[in-house]
């Protein structure tokens, strides 16, 4: 399959669902204050969207131009359901913290995106290779403004690292004492989402005058 | 994807297919994670009580069937209160309650043990939403602060102790944040007051 790292780049830059169609902003902006609440949703974020591409491409003999969208609600509701008990049974620290952004997964278009636009047209192979693509695109985003945030706002990053890996060192990595308050605030989101989109918008702006030189 | 010739009954049919596979994921799902979210639970709920409670010793606590007083009530705070007792025999070996102070940022829930003869034995902060980085020093994992109500008992209803350092009470403030220690401070206060006021209403479990 040729497709697969066309995929890969796609999910993970030139289409990336968190800096380029900038779908899922809510969890994106709300839950990305610390390294390790943005990688236990971007975790579940992965999980939903692979999965649901893989059953929603299975589901493609049942599904048919009129009922698709309650088909694709159904069934990453379902999943969401799914992950948000299995937070809840086997990282229950995290599950707190996370609140209601658990089942709000359910409402970042990016996933019924995904669904709409690819796994409801290609082979659940294909499918797969493209929620784990768009997954990690938007899961890379949310870590890194998630990172970015926690290091301005405290000092510290990856603190409490142990609710997502129990046995992990609690205290992160240091390096300074406090920070600026502001990063962890909602207002922080936004300037740490428009600074990334900056720096895309640099790389792209300079990936364009190469071309035109050649 | 066939789009024409299929019969709303054919849609109908589908959709019902593709339910039962939802369904079934989340049946498949709930069957895995129950016990180990009830144990959770348990181990959670254990967890602060025992952390309120002490070194008390007590063989019963009626945490399924707390007394409740729904809002309006005498109570600090404008959520539902509960009062659990903790037993040992038919006598009381400590009480506790669990109700809201009101914070910066809505309703801070506290869960206050107490002796029978009205001393705080400890309380925690179960949630809140008080600003970040300022205020959440009232949580046990980030500070010792919630500590500082261990042993202390109220003496008359305008009790001087019982205030922030800058106001001339024991209890320290928080730089850039006196709303939220200020609201734990009176509301653990004016539940010993009520305590006082009321040990009929709280003293013998409910049921």
């Amino acid at each position: 399959m040729s497709g697969i790292r066309e995929t890969l780049a796609d999910g993970l830059w030139h289409n990336n669902a968190g800096m380029v169609q900038l779908l899922g902003l809510c969890p994106l902006l709300a839950i990305s204050n610390t390294a390790v609440n943005a990688l236990g949703l971007a975790i579940a974020t992965l999980a939903v969207l692979t999965l649901s591409n893989v059953i929603v491409s299975l589901s493609r003999p049942l599904l048919q131009r009129e009922i698709r969208i309650p088909a694709y609600v159904l069934i990453i509701a379902a999943l969401v359901t799914a992950s948000e008990l299995a937070f809840n049974a086997f990282l229950p620290t995290l599950h707190a913290r996370l609140g209601i952004f658990l089942p709000l997964i359910v409402t970042n278009c990016a996933i019924v995106a995904r669904a709409e636009a690819f796994a409801s047209r290609n082979p659940p192979m294909s499918a797969l290779v493209d929620g784990l693509a768009y997954g990690l695109g938007f899961g890379w985003v949310l870590l890194l403004i998630g990172a970015v945030r926690e290091l301005i706002g405290t000092g510290t990053v990856f603190a409490r690292l142990d609710l997502l890996i129990p046995g992990a060192p609690a205290g992160g990595i240091t390096l300074a004492d406090n920070g600026l308050l502001l990063a962890l605030l909602p207002p922080g989101a936004f300037f740490a989402l428009a600074a990334l989109l900056a720096v895309r918008n640099i790389i792209h702006a300079r990936a364009a005058k190469l071309d035109r030189g050649a | 994807m066939s789009d024409k010739g299929v019969s709303v009954m054919g849609g109908t049919l589908r959709l019902t297919l593709i339910a039962g596979i939802a369904a079934a994921i989340v049946g498949l799902a709930w069957e895995v994670t129950r016990d180990p979210i009830a144990a959770n639970q348990h181990e959670r709920r254990m967890a602060e009580f025992s952390a309120v409670l002490g070194g008390i010793r007590f063989d019963t606590l009626d945490y399924d069937t707390p007394k409740r007083f729904d809002p309006p009530h005498s109570l600090p705070g404008d959520e539902v209160a509960e009062i659990y007792h903790a037993m040992l025999g038919a006598r009381l070996a400590a009480a506790v309650f669990v109700l809201s102070a009101d914070g910066y940022n809505g309703p801070i829930k506290l869960m206050i043990g107490m002796t029978p003869e009205r001393k705080v034995i400890a309380v925690r902060v179960l949630s809140h939403n008080e600003t970040p980085g300022l205020a959440d020093d009232i949580e046990r994992e980030r500070s010792e602060w919630i500590t500082s109500f261990d042993q202390r008992s109220v003496n008359g209803t305008n009790d001087p102790d019982w205030a922030l350092q800058q106001n001339g009470g024991v209890f320290e403030g928080f730089t850039g944040a006196s709303i939220t220690p200020r609201a734990i401070v009176l509301a653990v206060r004016d539940t010993l007051i009520w305590a006082e006021r009321f040990p009929d209403r709280w003293q013998a479990p409910g049921s």
